[in-house]
């Protein structure tokens, strides 16, 4: 009856807070040619190509669902996500799953490369001129050697209904 | 034994082994105010609930133990070894009580006078010098007594009783029993004072001496030990019920449960491989984890099962009390109360249930004169029928009563705009029948506080759809009606249908599949064509045809092998409703367990879940309501096809069905479909001036027409589109351009607007439009509308009411209580989760909360409640079996609204609604 309504221990994700402060380690990814990171406590696992079950009327970054070891993964097209063309079908990618309050969600991405750890000297807000659509997504940016790396927010990449709005 | 009794049975003697304990470490450390209230709270709870039931005798016991405490709480008395004692005493007297109470299902007759008074004494401050152990005796031969008195007595039984009492020259056996409970233990104690217990003894014994003759002499004088005895017979009783079940929480069933529908799964993805090897080492292995998981898979369903006559229990008293109110006679029947089916679907089933045999009663069965008059017998018969069959179970509802209405549902229908004259004269008498299943509505002739109030099947059918049922309505005029139930006999594992189209596949769960049709050129069958429509000839009928392709606007550039001229046709019954889905290929059932898929599909409706199928691959499970619901269940015409879309939506959860339309100009403008009754289409040669303002005559009376731009003339010709308001028996009518759709969104209106008439604007279809508050052209038409209109949309929607209560036991007994009310209860444990909903954003009407509680107690709830929560102009009732003027002083400071004892229900019902009404009047 109404004990079905019962507050169940709701499991804090770990994707909830980002705090950036002191050393963090990253996991990046690239994602046509812009490396992006994902802070590594987040990160469950790591897929290389999976076969993946489209599903229909879904929204089109939903890319379908697949199974890691006996649980559903939803798959995230994370370049649609962000605005850019579909990969095109001949790479075969590779994809980063994470947790967001118990459900598991696999960011397909171009390639994973190797963890970083990061101080915060590097860190920085996201800049105004920014596509809206990233820094949606993103909560900085840290600046390395020779190239940049967009912290991507777990939570935020995956809410959409900012995007069925929008 | 009655549900109730032996749930109170079990969560008592658990508090009293809680107690025992307790009581021992409160001696040592008479200083740990925590341990105390624990103390204070158990036994108040074990008043509380013998109050509850009646149960005078053990309530005075707990009662005077209770006072005992409650002076120790509040430091007016000091602990000391007698006085704990004496409430260890007391406790041994309420066990051997409900030891009666167990064997004998009553309460032994007499009293525990001399007890109660030292109690009494104690708490008065006077109880000194050692304690004279009394009362030990007099428990213990009790139930012997009485369970001799109470039943009529076998032969055997009272041989056995005989055999059990010792002759004077046996040994006393009380030490040769190893029993353990304290009871045994303390049996020896009389003897210290012989002749107090003998005193007492005597005229309790007499009644066995009476029907025993023979052993008078022995009995009186082993009093003792034959009490000890009895006793400790009893206790090894109540161990062996005790060693024979255990309590296990039912989230660790429901993991069991999860774990081994995954290992179903492996074992199914490991058969499947096996079949594709043919000579396999693995083979005896496999087939022996086969059969153990099996096993266990059975095993573990076993443990989730519960008899339906679980959720019957409390029809019996339900009908009863319906006859008496509704003057009728009724005799309901049960059969196959012991069939069994998962405790999940039991809880979920069990409130429709209730619901449909309330309606039976009140909208089916006749009164008695009518009854007679129709040449039937007097009493009208329920029937309750429940039983397996292949996988599914099956509960039939009959009544032989007037059955439904065809006409006063037609006529219904027209009234609510369901449909139209036209249409329902081209449908058959079940298509109608399914009205009754249409959210708002009722052919009750009145509102009794029994049904008819609008809100009703359309719920039934709701929550038995949620858990995979169907529900069949078969209807006499004159001869009754029967409701058909299917319900899956677990939700944990269903059986699926794998088909495949356009290159995906998809699971289709069994239940609703009745048959499969192959569609080919060269088959008997073939697809047949009514303006793009398709159907197909099937015996004789034409079935309505879905192309899953289309409907999940699946491409199938990729899949291009496809046999262009075959397609299988898979036959799908919602309700009465049968269609046929169109998909390329079929191929096995498998066991599937059904997962639900991520929150951010779960507003697609064609899905019930996904799954894993034997070879790894994920599959989504369709459905086939929310296919029937898309494609127009009903099969009517074309427009009233969009009303009832618009109509079944309407129950959506988060989402809201809005009527977009456009009037006078700017952005479109939208108006929550619920509000509206009707659309209308309004001639307007026919529109009168009246009081210099529109109207129309609409349905024999006057209609004000009131424009949504006040500069609106209305042309003399031509017609214009309406939408009606409706209340009771007023309308009004809404002009506005052109109706443009009918969209189901979030309504989230983000710019509140400045002008009357306007709540705000919000993005609609991907559009900014304007939300038209209805509320304020209702008073355009009728000034005092809104005080009868608020009346009228309240009354539908259920009052909400929050229930803590530490005692599961209470919450149990309370929820189906205030449900059968009319209230929708929900339950927790503690303030703590209860504060946790009121953050998750929950809201209610009312919050009913226990004082003792462990952790937050209800007044530091209440505080918490007050200040600063969300909830704080929420009424709060209080619930505690400590009725003191203090403790009322106290609730009110506290923040609460009334203060009601917790085991007098109707003061209970009584004080929810007077609050409910003072804060409508006072809102």
């Amino acid at each position: 009856m109404s004990n079905a309504k019962l507050p169940s221990t709701v499991r804090k994700s770990k994707g909830d807070d980002i705090v950036v402060s002191g050393n963090q380690d990253f996991v990046t990814m690239t994602i046509a040619d812009q490396m992006f990171g994902i802070p590594v406590l987040q990160v469950q696992d790591v897929l290389g190509h999976q076969r993946i079950t489209r599903i229909p009327l879904a929204p089109p970054e939903v890319a379908g669902s697949l199974n890691l070891r006996g649980r559903i993964v939803t798959a995230i097209d994370v370049r649609l996500r962000l605005g850019l063309t579909g990969r095109p079908k001949d790479k075969p990618g590779m994809s980063i799953v994470v947790d967001l309050r118990g459900e598991l969600y696999s960011l397909m991405v171009d390639s994973v490369g190797e963890v970083l750890s990061l101080t915060k000297e590097d860190f920085e807000r996201n800049p105004a001129t920014l596509d809206p659509r990233w820094r949606e997504v993103s909560t900085g940016i840290y600046r390395l050697n020779g190239q940049l790396m967009v912290v991507l927010d777990v939570p935020r990449l995956l809410n959409f209904t900012t995007i069925e709005t929008a | 034994m009655d549900d109730l009794l032996s749930e109170f049975l079990t969560e008592t003697n658990e508090n009293l082994s809680v107690l025992d304990v307790e009581l021992v470490r409160l001696e040592q450390n008479p200083n740990n105010p925590e341990l105390l209230s624990n103390i204070f709270r158990l036994v108040h709870t074990i008043k509380g609930t013998c109050g509850f039931l009646g149960l005078p005798r053990l309530e005075k016991v707990a009662h005077a133990s209770e006072n005992v405490l409650g002076k120790f709480r509040d430091g007016e008395l000091t602990i000391n070894p007698e006085a704990v004692s004496l409430i260890l005493q007391a406790l041994d007297t309420i066990k051997s009580l409900l030891a009666v109470l167990e064997a004998t299902e009553a309460e032994p007759p007499g009293d525990d006078l001399p007890l109660i008074e030292r109690l009494n004494l104690c708490a008065e401050g006077k109880l000194g010098g050692p304690a004279p152990v009394v009362a030990a005796a007099p428990p213990p031969t009790a139930p012997a007594v009485a369970a001799a008195e109470s039943r009529p007595a076998t032969l055997d039984e009272l041989e056995a009783l005989w055999n059990s009492i010792p002759g004077p020259n046996d040994p006393p056996p009380a030490p040769a029993v190893p029993a353990s409970t304290a009871m045994v233990a303390r049996a020896p104690e009389p003897v210290e004072e012989p002749v107090h217990s003998q005193d007492l003894v005597v005229p309790d014994a007499e009644p066995v001496a009476a029907k025993m003759p023979a052993p008078v002499a022995p009995a009186a004088s082993g009093g003792h030990a034959g009490g000890a005895d009895a006793g400790a017979e009893a206790a090894t009783k109540e161990s062996a019920v005790a060693a024979q079940t255990i309590r296990v929480n039912v989230d660790l069933l429901e993991n069991l449960m999860t774990m081994v529908s995954e290992l179903v799964l492996t074992r199914n993805q490991l058969l499947q491989i096996l079949r594709s090897q043919k000579e396999s080492e693995f083979a005896a292995p496999l087939q022996r984890l086969n059969h153990v998981t099996s096993e266990l898979q059975e095993g573990v369903m076993k443990t989730r099962m519960q008899p339906i006559g679980n959720a019957w229990a409390k029809l019996p008293r339900l009908v009863r009390d319906l006859a008496h109110e509704l003057n009728k006679k009724i005799d309901l029947q049960m059969l196959g109360a012991d069939t069994e089916l998962d405790r999940q679907v039991l809880e979920l089933i069990k409130d429709p249930l209730t619901h449909m045999v309330r309606n039976s009663a009140d909208h089916g069965l006749e009164i008695p004169a009518e009854r007679l008059k129709s040449g039937k017998t007097e009493t009208g018969r329920i029937t309750l029928n429940a039983y397996h069959e292949g996988g599914h179970i099956i509960i039939e509802i009959q009544d032989d009563g007037r059955g439904l209405a065809i006409d006063r549902i037609k006529q219904k229908a027209i009234q609510n705009g369901m449909a139209s004259e036209g249409e329902l004269a081209s449908m058959t008498d079940q298509q109608i029948i399914q009205f009754i299943m249409k959210p708002g509505f009722s052919t009750a002739a009145k509102v009794t506080n029994v049904s008819g109030r609008g809100v009703g099947m359309d719920v039934v059918k709701t929550n038995i759809e949620k858990i995979g049922g169907t529900i069949e309505i078969k209807s006499a005029q004159g001869k009754g009606s029967t409701f058909v139930i299917k319900i899956p006999l677990t939700l944990a594992i269903v059986s699926a249908l794998i088909v495949e189209c356009a290159g995906e596949r998809f699971a289709i769960p069994q239940i609703s599949v009745v048959e499969l049709v192959r569609a080919a050129s060269d088959s008997e069958h073939t697809i047949e064509r009514l303006k793009g429509t398709p159907v197909l000839r099937l015996r004789n009928r034409l079935l309505p045809l879905v192309s899953l392709q289309q409907l999940l606007r699946l491409d199938d550039s990729e899949d291009a092998k496809k046999p262009a001229d075959e397609t299988f046709i898979v036959v799908t019954q919602v309700g009465t409703y049968t269609f046929g889905i169109m998909v390329d290929r079929v191929f096995d059932t498998e066991e599937i367990v059904v997962k639900p898929v991520a929150p951010i599909l779960r507003h697609i409706e064609m899905f019930s879940g996904n799954t894993i199928l034997g070879d790894g691959s994920v599959i989504m499970i369709l459905d086939p309501n929310g296919i029937a619901s898309a494609t127009g269940e009903m099969a009517m015409g074309e427009a009233a096809g969009k009303e009832t879309t618009a109509v079944q939506t309407q129950r959506q959860e988060d989402k809201m069905a809005l009527l977009l339309f456009r009037a006078g100009h700017g952005a479109p403008k939208a108006v929550p479909l619920s509000l509206v009754a009707r659309l209308e289409d309004v001639d307007l040669a026919t529109v009168e001036l009246s009081n210099g303002l529109p109207v129309v005559q609409y349905r024999g009376k006057l209609m004000p027409l009131v424009p949504i731009d006040p500069n609106f003339v209305v042309a003399s010709e031509g017609r214009q589109p309406v939408l009606v308001f409706a209340d009771g028996d007023r309308s009004m009518g809404l002009i506005v351009d052109e109706i443009v759709d009918i969209v189901e969104e979030k309504l989230n209106v983000q710019l509140a607007a400045e002008r009357p008439g306007l709540m705000g604007s919000a993005i609609i279809a991907g559009k900014a439009t304007e939300v038209i508050d209805a509320g304020f052209y209702l008073t355009q038409a009728y000034k005092d509308w809104f005080g009868s209109a608020q009346e009228g949309f309240e009354e539908e929607k259920l009052q909400r009411v929050l229930l803590v209560d530490d005692s599961p036991f209470f919450r149990n007994l309370l929820t189906p209580l205030l449900s059968v009310a009319g209230y929708d209860v929900t339950a927790v444990e503690n303030a703590g989760d209860a504060l946790a909903l009121c953050e998750a954003g929950e809201d209610f009407d009312v919050i009913v909360s226990d004082i003792e509680m462990p952790g937050m107690s209800g007044f530091d709830f209440a505080e918490a409640v007050r200040h600063g929560s969300r909830w704080h102009r929420i009424p709060m009732v209080a619930l505690s079996s400590h009725a003191s003027a203090r403790d009322l002083d106290r609730g009110r400071i506290a923040g609460f609204n009334d203060y009601v004892a917790k085991f007098d229900r109707d003061a209970l019902l009584f004080a929810l609604q007077q609050t409910l009404t003072d804060q409508k009047g006072a809102a």
